[in-house]
């Protein structure tokens, strides 16, 4: 029920044609909801001295990443003296392996989540269903996808693709609610189906938006309460942190709490923030008995050690960069072939899955920079865009045609009369007849009319004089 | 004052009368014009694409050929934008900046160099859309120029909810990706108001969104920049 196969980054342009050409519906759903997500964003941006914030949470996390080593023993410390374990994990499977002692010795069989990325990204429902248990998405976007069995198509808003309709047809048949059901009733009837798995669920899994290294703190923001009952009725929780989520004081949270809700969906705040330190303490009523904190890293020091590139490691998954990019509104998240879509889905794909495997990504940009207006961490995003291109290139990863188009053009550039006679030639290419057979022009000829070349060049009209 | 105008490649080819019509402009404001004909590519596509070998030779060359400008005009946001801010970081050196600095997309320098307020009354009464090009608006910080110098010459500016998005062009991405890059002009497009008159400061975007109406039947009017800004004095014949 929980599983998915994500197809393939390298996929992104047969995918991406697909949508727009055959699924209107979905560009329709995600260009409205990351409209509105932006305008959010920027009258919440307006509201405070957002440059500051930003430069401040920009040097906070830079520094934090310079000296993640230290940090990330504080937090252990902290963590293991508030009562909780903490195990580190360097990969999916290291990660993963950390649930099956927990459901052997506690025989788990239902285990409730809050909505995580980087759970998806271990592909954590998938590894549970083979342990035999049971994984119930609890936050309502990924409860819908959970039914749907369709990964997120967005960092923050999982079912961002999914219009009204959709949802209603999906709980009509799943929870038995009318066709005409008002988006409140269909909350609802979600409501009443997910109470009863949080009674039931023995294990609670959820990410972790930051980790204070000084208190050992997970914070975790949310808008609808599941996390909060994920990670305190059950008898277990996990949370899985990245390990580049740590910041090194409690007091850093106050600052990222509030620019992460308003650079993702313009609150000052989320509705909830859960501050988890450990499991219950004795003179408390509520609380799991054990908290478990798997630092993961699964290609994040790799990534760290790239020159340029680690500063995408700043990421707070606000979302910000999906909800304005050109791009990602055409498609949804869905084309990008895994977990992380968009911009910076761009930016991490060749650092965490490898350049060989993330290249493509890179290349599903215009470079339109607006982005990098907007990110709360100023990751120069389209920089890092170029970078990886570069690092493409070098790796020879480059179609051999575009390569030689490339060194060819560059050598034309350089002896003006040759690039002038070629240029001349060029524009009087009959582009309708047979621009579709050259490899530059047919992908332009594909989707539009063939451009119209001037009677004459400029530099025709600049030698017979310009009055 | 005497200014080296850089057409670009593409200007040059596709869209020659306003380049044309810049010298005009240029003259008709007292500044010499020269064009250095040895001028090729920015090499913008290759410095995009990766292929940063390339680019640096060919902005070498670029540089070269401008050594000697005290001011460098260029038809397009977009390729002042490379020289304004990729060269200095591709090539690192004093030369790179001191070109940067002399580099100007056209209504840049008209109000930030010449101190242009007003060109003449000639767009009276006509309705024009204004895509801004992204980089000329995120890499220039060029937004008020073009859009006052035009709303100055009488032309009214409609308000086009798309018109800080970005068009689909991205030069080889709008071949390499070209769905995606058709999906975003058909955005552009969805959402231009009725005028007489679509205008950017860069061609790129002009034939991207041009090309993409025609093939969809579209009875839009799309027009550099340049050739408005002429009109606007009320010069043009």
């Amino acid at each position: 029920m929980s599983g998915y196969d994500w197809p393939d980054p390298g996929g992104y342009r047969a995918a991406a044609a697909e949508t727009i050409r055959h699924h209107p519906a979905v560009r329709d759903a995600v260009g409205s909801a990351t409209r509105t997500f932006d305008a959010s964003r920027q009258a919440a941006y307006a509201a405070i001295d957002s440059d500051a914030w930003r430069d401040w949470a920009r040097d906070v996390k830079t520094h934090a990443l310079g000296r993640l080593d230290e940090y990330l023993l504080q937090a252990e410390r902290a963590l293991e003296s508030n009562g909780a374990v903490v195990h580190w994990a360097e990969t999916a499977g290291d990660a993963l392996a950390v649930l099956d002692e927990l459901v052997e010795r506690h025989g788990i069989e239902t285990a409730v989540k809050g909505k995580s990325m980087l759970s998806e990204e271990l592909q954590v429902n998938r590894h549970l269903e083979g342990l035999g248990v049971r994984p119930v998405e609890t936050d309502l976007g990924e409860y819908i996808i959970q039914l749907l069995g369709e990964p997120p198509s967005h960092i923050v808003g999982p079912a961002i693709h999914k219009s009204l309709d959709d949802c209603r047809e999906l709980f009509h048949r799943r929870l038995g609610t009318p066709l005409d059901a008002d988006p409140d009733r269909l909350a609802g009837a979600a409501r009443d189906a997910l109470r009863q798995e949080f009674l039931a669920a023995d294990l609670g899994i959820s990410g972790g938006n930051f980790l204070a290294a000084d208190t050992g703190t997970v914070a975790l923001i949310e808008n609808e309460g599941n996390i909060r009952l994920s990670t305190s009725l059950p008898r277990v929780h996990v949370a899985f942190v990245g390990i580049e989520k740590v910041v090194p004081r409690f007091g850093d949270l106050a600052g990222f709490l509030q620019l992460t809700a308003r650079a993702a969906t313009g609150q000052p705040i989320g509705n909830f923030v859960s501050l988890i330190q450990g499991p219950r303490r004795d003179d408390e009523t509520d609380g799991p008995d054990e908290v478990h904190v798997v630092l993961v890293d699964n290609g994040r020091t790799r990534l760290f050690d790239d020159d340029e590139a680690w500063e995408a490691l700043r990421c707070v998954r606000c979302g910000a960069c999906l909800n304005i990019c050109p791009v990602y509104r055409q498609t949804g998240g869905h084309a990008y072939g895994w977990t992380y879509s968009g911009p910076i889905g761009a930016i991490l794909a060749p650092g965490l899955l490898g350049l060989e495997e993330g290249i493509t990504l890179p290349h599903a940009s215009s470079l339109c920079g607006a982005c990098a207006d907007v990110c709360p961490v100023r990751i120069p995003i389209p920089e890092l865009l170029l970078h990886w291109r570069e690092k493409g290139v070098e790796a020879g990863l480059d179609p051999r045609a575009e390569r030689m188009g490339s060194s060819a053009y560059a050598a034309a550039a350089r002896r003006p009369r040759l690039f002038g006679v070629a240029a001349e030639a060029l524009r009087r290419t009959p582009w309708a007849a047979i621009g579709t057979s050259l490899p530059i022009l047919s992908g332009w000829m594909q989707e539009r009319a063939a451009p119209r070349p001037s009677p004459k060049s400029f530099r025709t009209l600049w030698k017979e004089g310009i009055e | 004052m005497r200014v080296s105008l850089f057409a670009t490649c593409l200007a040059d080819q596709f869209f020659a009368d306003a380049c044309a019509d810049a010298v005009r402009l240029l003259r008709h404001l007292g500044v010499e014009v020269d064009f250095p004909e040895a001028q090729t590519c920015c090499g913008q596509p290759s410095h995009n694409s990766g292929h940063s070998r390339d680019a640096r030779l060919m902005a070498e060359h670029t540089l070269s050929v401008f050594s000697r400008a005290d001011h460098v005009v260029v038809l397009s946001g977009s390729c002042a934008a490379m020289i304004r801010s990729a060269y200095p970081k591709i090539l690192g050196t004093p030369a790179a900046g001191s070109m940067a600095e002399r580099t100007w997309e056209l209504t840049q320098f008209l109000v930030h160099v010449l101190g242009v307020e007003s060109l003449g009354s000639g767009l009276a009464g006509t309705r024009v859309a204004y895509h801004h090009g992204c980089h000329a608006l995120r890499e220039l910080g060029v937004e008020d120029e073009p859009v006052g110098l035009l709303r100055r010459a009488g032309a009214e500016v409609m308000a086009w909810e798309a018109h800080q998005e970005c068009c689909g062009f991205g030069g080889l991405f709008s071949t390499k990706m070209p769905e995606v890059s058709a999906a975003m002009a058909d955005r552009k497009l969805s959402t231009l108001p009725a005028v007489d008159t679509v205008t950017s400061a860069d061609g790129g975007c002009l034939l991207q969104m041009s090309g993409r109406a025609e093939a969809r039947r579209g009875t839009q009017h799309f027009v550099h920049l340049a050739r408005l800004l002429w009109q606007a004095t009320g010069k043009a014949r």
